[in-house]
C-alpha cells in the first residue's frame, strides 16, 4: 500500500499564498502535515543599487497590511547608516504610529479573519463562515471589528497623510510634525475604542470554555519564545533589548542586542517551502523552534506597563503556570495588545513632547551598515542593509516575524491534523481547523516571502506513495 | 530682430504675437495648454520630447510648437483625438524605456512626466517594459543622478551650459542607449567642471537628478529662478 496525501490548496483568511499537504500511512493516519508558501519576490535582490534614503518607503511595498513596521524598521537601519540620534518627538510619533498598526492589524485578524470561525464555529457551513456571515449573526461584534481597524487605519493617517505607504517616515525621523488637531482628533476616539476591545476581550473569556478541544490541539507544545521588551521587562514594540525565554517561562537568555541578530538566529531553508525556517542558534535546527508575536510577547514580558493590560496580563498568564503555549492564545494575547496599544497612544499623545516641530535629524550615510530591529504586529522584524561610501545599497536581509514562526506552524498544523484528520476523506471541519491552527498565528505570507501575490490556501491528502487522494482549493 | 506684429488662430481664437515667437509661447501666453517636457522657460528650445507637436493648417506633417515660428494667418490646433494619441503614445514610450517606479521615486508627486501622464488620463502602458539594468550615481556629495528615471530632455545639459557655463552635463550614445554624463563620463563626484549649483537638479522634470538626503516624494523642484537668471545675465 502507498503513502497517501491531502492537500489544503488555497489556505483562506490569512495574508498571502500557502498550500497544506497532510500525509497519510497506510492505517489512514497522519504521519506528516507540511506548510508550503509558494510565492517568491526578492525584494532583498531589488534594492540593490537603490540609494538607501529610498528603503522605508521602498521595503514598505513589502506589504499592504503593515507597511507601516516595515517603514520603522527600515528606518531605523537607515538612521543607524546616518549615525544620528533621532529627536526624542520623532521616536514618540514612531511609537503611535507603530501602535497603531498593531491595532488594525490585530482587529483584522481577530475579527474579520478569524472571527468567523470563533462566532459561528469550526463546523459551521463554509459559505457562512466568513465576514458577511458573522454580519448576519453577530451584527454588534462585526461593525465593533470594522470600527476598531477604522481607528487604526484613521490613527496611521492622521499622522503620516495616507493609510496605506505614507512617505512619513524617513531616515533621521519623521517628516512632518504632528498637528495638535490631529491629536485631539486621536484622543478623543480612544474611549469608543477601548470600549470594543474590552468587550471583546469580556466575550472570548467567557468562550473560552467552549474551545477547549482547539485550544488543546492547536500548536500547542512547548517552544521558546522570543521578541523585545522594554528597560524593565515590559511589553515593548519599537525599542529595548532581545529577550528569549522557555515553555516553562524561565528567561534563557536576555538584553540581547538586536544589532547582534546573527549571533544567536539561524536561518535554514526547507525545498518544499520559499519561506525560510528561523531558529534560535544555541540550540540548534530544528530544537531551537521558537515563536514570536503577541503571545511570545506576553510570555516574555514581566508586565505590559499601563494599567488595564497589566490586570489584563495578569489574568492571561494564569491560562497556564508557565509560559501559554497553545497557539490558539493567540487570539487572546492580541486582544490584550489591543487594549495595551490603545493605553499607550494616549499617554504618548498626552506628552506635550509630541507636539514637537523637531522631528528630524538630518546627517549623510556615515556608516556602512545599518539594523533595524522592530517588533511588528506578528513579531520580530529585522531589516538590516549594507551601503556604499555614497549611500547606495550593496545588499540587504530581512528577517520577517512570520519567518520566525515558520517551524511553529508546521509543526501546529502536524498536530492539529493528528488530532481533527482521520479517514481519507476530509471533512469540511477537520480541513478548518487545520487552517484555523496557521490563522491563530496570522501569518503574513507575503511579507515573510517578500513575495508579490494574493493568499488562496491548498489542502492537499495524499497517499504512502504520494498519490492525491484529495484536494480542497479556495480562491482568495 | 525685426518681429513685427503677426495675428494667427490658435484653437479657434484670434490671437496677436511678435513675429519672432514660438507657436507654444504664444499659446501659453494666452492660457492654451500644450503638453512639453524637454521645453522650459529660459534655456533654449531643442524640439526632443515631441509631446508639444500641434496641426498647423496647411502644413502636410505635425510641428514642434516650440521650435516653430508664428506667421501671420497660421491656423493651429492643439487637441485633437489624433494628437492626444500621439501625445499618450509618446508619455507611454517613455515609461517603457526605463524604471520609472512612481511610488517609490523621490518625486513622486511633483514629477512633470507623472503630471503630465495623469493630465493626459494614460492608464496603461501598451508597450513592453524594457526594465534596463541602469546605475545611480551616488558620488557627489550633494546630489544623485539616477539615470532608471532620466528622460534624456537635456535640460540639465543646457542649463549648465547657458545659465551656469560650466557645460558639465552632456549626453553620450545614440538612440536607446544614449544616456546622460558629467564631464567625460566620470562619476558626478569626481568632475572638475562642476560648481555644485544644483541648476541641474532643478530643472529636471523627473526625479532623475534630486538633492541627496530626501526621501520618497520629497524632492520637488523649484525652477522659478530660471527666466529671472536668464534675464540677468543677458540684459544687465
Amino acid at each position: 500500500m502507498s503513502e497517501r496525501r491531502i492537500v489544503i490548496d488555497p489556505v483562506t483568511r490569512i495574508e498571502g499564498h500557502a498550500r497544506v499537504t497532510v500525509y497519510l500511512d497506510d492505517s489512514g493516519q497522519v504521519r506528516d502535515a507540511r506548510l508550503h508558501v509558494t510565492q517568491f519576490r526578492a525584494f532583498e535582490k531589488l534594492c540593490e543599487g537603490r540609494p538607501f534614503t529610498e528603503m522605508p518607503s521602498l521595503m514598505a511595498r513589502i506589504c499592504g497590511i503593515c507597511p507601516v513596521s516595515h517603514l520603522i524598521a527600515s528606518a531605523k537601519a537607515c538612521d543607524q547608516i546616518l549615525g544620528t540620534r533621532i529627536p526624542p518627538a520623532a521616536v514618540q510619533l514612531r511609537r503611535v504610529l507603530n501602535l497603531a498598526q498593531l491595532l488594525q492589524s490585530h482587529a483584522l485578524n481577530f475579527f474579520h479573519l478569524s472571527g468567523p470561525d470563533l462566532l459561528l464555529g469550526m463546523d459551521a457551513e463554509p459559505a457562512r463562515r466568513n465576514l458577511f456571515g458573522m454580519i448576519e449573526s453577530h451584527p454588534e461584534m462585526a461593525r465593533d471589528g470594522i470600527r476598531l481597524r477604522q481607528f487604526g487605519q484613521q490613527i496611521i493617517e492622521r499622522l503620516a497623510g495616507k493609510r496605506i505607504h505614507p512617505a512619513w517616515v524617513v531616515p533621521g525621523g519623521v517628516s512632518e510634525p504632528l498637528a495638535p488637531e490631529a491629536r485631539d482628533a486621536i484622543l478623543a476616539g480612544i474611549p469608543e475604542a477601548r470600549a470594543i476591545v474590552q468587550r471583546a476581550l469580556n466575550w472570548f473569556k467567557s468562550a473560552i470554555e467552549r474551545f477547549r478541544e482547539e485550544a488543546a490541539a492547536f500548536a500547542n507544545f512547548p517552544t521558546l519564545f522570543l521578541g523585545l521588551v522594554g528597560e524593565d521587562g515590559e511589553l515593548e514594540h519599537y525599542d529595548g533589548h532581545v529577550r528569549v525565554v522557555d515553555a516553562a517561562g524561565r528567561i534563557v537568555a536576555d538584553n540581547l542586542a538586536p544589532e547582534r541578530y546573527r549571533d544567536y538566529i539561524g536561518e535554514a531553508v526547507e525545498p518544499d517551502s520559499y519561506l525560510k525556517s528561523p531558529y534560535y542558534k544555541p540550540e540548534g535546527y530544528p530544537d531551537g523552534i521558537y515563536r514570536v508575536g503577541p503571545l511570545a510577547r506576553l510570555n516574555i514580558a514581566d508586565r505590559c506597563g499601563t494599567r488595564g493590560s497589566d490586570q489584563e496580563w495578569a489574568e492571561f498568564r494564569q491560562l497556564e503556570r508557565g509560559a501559554v503555549l497553545s497557539s490558539f492564545y493567540y487570539h487572546y494575547a492580541r486582544l490584550v495588545e489591543m487594549l495595551y496599544a490603545l493605553e499607550r497612544i494616549e499617554q504618548l499623545l498626552e506628552d506635550r513632547q509630541i507636539l514637537s516641530r523637531h522631528v528630524r535629524a538630518h546627517a549623510a550615510a556615515n556608516h556602512p551598515e545599518g539594523i533595524g530591529v522592530a517588533e511588528a504586529p506578528r513579531g520580530l522584524l529585522i531589516h538590516h542593509y549594507r551601503v556604499d561610501e555614497a549611500g547606495v545599497v550593496q545588499w540587504a536581509n530581512l528577517i520577517i516575524a512570520t519567518g520566525h514562526n515558520n517551524l511553529a506552524m508546521n509543526r501546529g498544523i502536524l498536530q492539529a491534523a493528528r488530532r481533527f484528520v482521520h479517514a481519507d476523506r476530509l471533512s469540511e471541519g477537520a480541513l478548518n481547523r487545520v487552517e484555523a491552527v496557521i490563522r491563530a498565528f496570522d501569518p503574513c505570507l507575503s511579507c515573510s516571502t517578500h513575495a508579490v501575490g494574493r493568499m488562496p490556501l491548498v489542502i492537499e491528502l495524499r497517499g504512502p506513495t504520494g498519490q492525491l487522494l484529495d484536494e480542497v482549493k479556495r480562491g482568495a | 530682430m525685426n518681429a513685427g506684429i503677426k495675428t494667427l488662430r490658435i484653437d479657434g481664437r484670434d490671437v496677436g504675437a511678435r513675429g519672432d515667437q514660438t507657436i507654444l509661447q504664444v499659446a501659453r501666453e494666452n492660457g492654451i495648454f500644450i503638453p512639453s517636457l524637454c521645453y522650459l522657460e529660459g534655456l533654449s528650445p531643442v524640439g526632443a520630447c515631441r509631446l508639444c507637436l500641434v496641426e498647423v493648417k496647411g502644413a502636410a506633417r505635425l510641428l514642434p510648437s516650440c521650435v516653430t515660428r508664428v506667421e501671420e494667418g497660421m491656423e493651429v490646433t492643439t487637441r485633437s483625438e489624433r494628437l492626444d494619441r500621439y501625445r499618450r503614445m509618446i508619455l507611454e514610450l517613455l515609461f517603457s524605456e526605463r524604471n520609472h517606479i512612481c511610488s517609490v521615486c523621490v518625486s513622486n508627486g511633483h514629477c512633470e512626466l507623472q503630471g503630465l501622464a495623469e493630465k493626459l488620463q494614460l492608464t496603461h502602458v501598451h508597450f513592453p517594459y524594457r526594465y534596463p539594468r541602469l546605475p545611480v550615481d551616488a558620488s557627489h556629495p550633494r546630489f544623485v543622478a539616477d539615470h532608471n528615471r532620466c528622460i534624456l530632455c537635456t535640460r540639465c545639459v543646457r542649463v549648465c551650459d547657458e545659465i551656469e557655463g560650466a557645460h558639465t552635463w552632456d549626453v553620450m550614445g545614440r538612440g536607446i542607449e544614449a544616456r546622460i554624463i558629467t564631464d567625460l563620463n566620470q562619476p558626478w563626484g569626481e568632475s572638475e567642471s562642476c560648481t555644485s549649483c544644483g541648476k541641474c537638479v532643478h530643472v529636471c522634470p523627473t526625479g532623475a537628478l534630486s538633492e541627496k538626503g530626501r526621501s520618497v516624494a520629497e524632492m520637488a523642484k523649484r525652477r522659478q529662478f530660471l527666466p529671472y537668471l536668464t534675464m540677468m545675465r543677458t540684459q544687465r
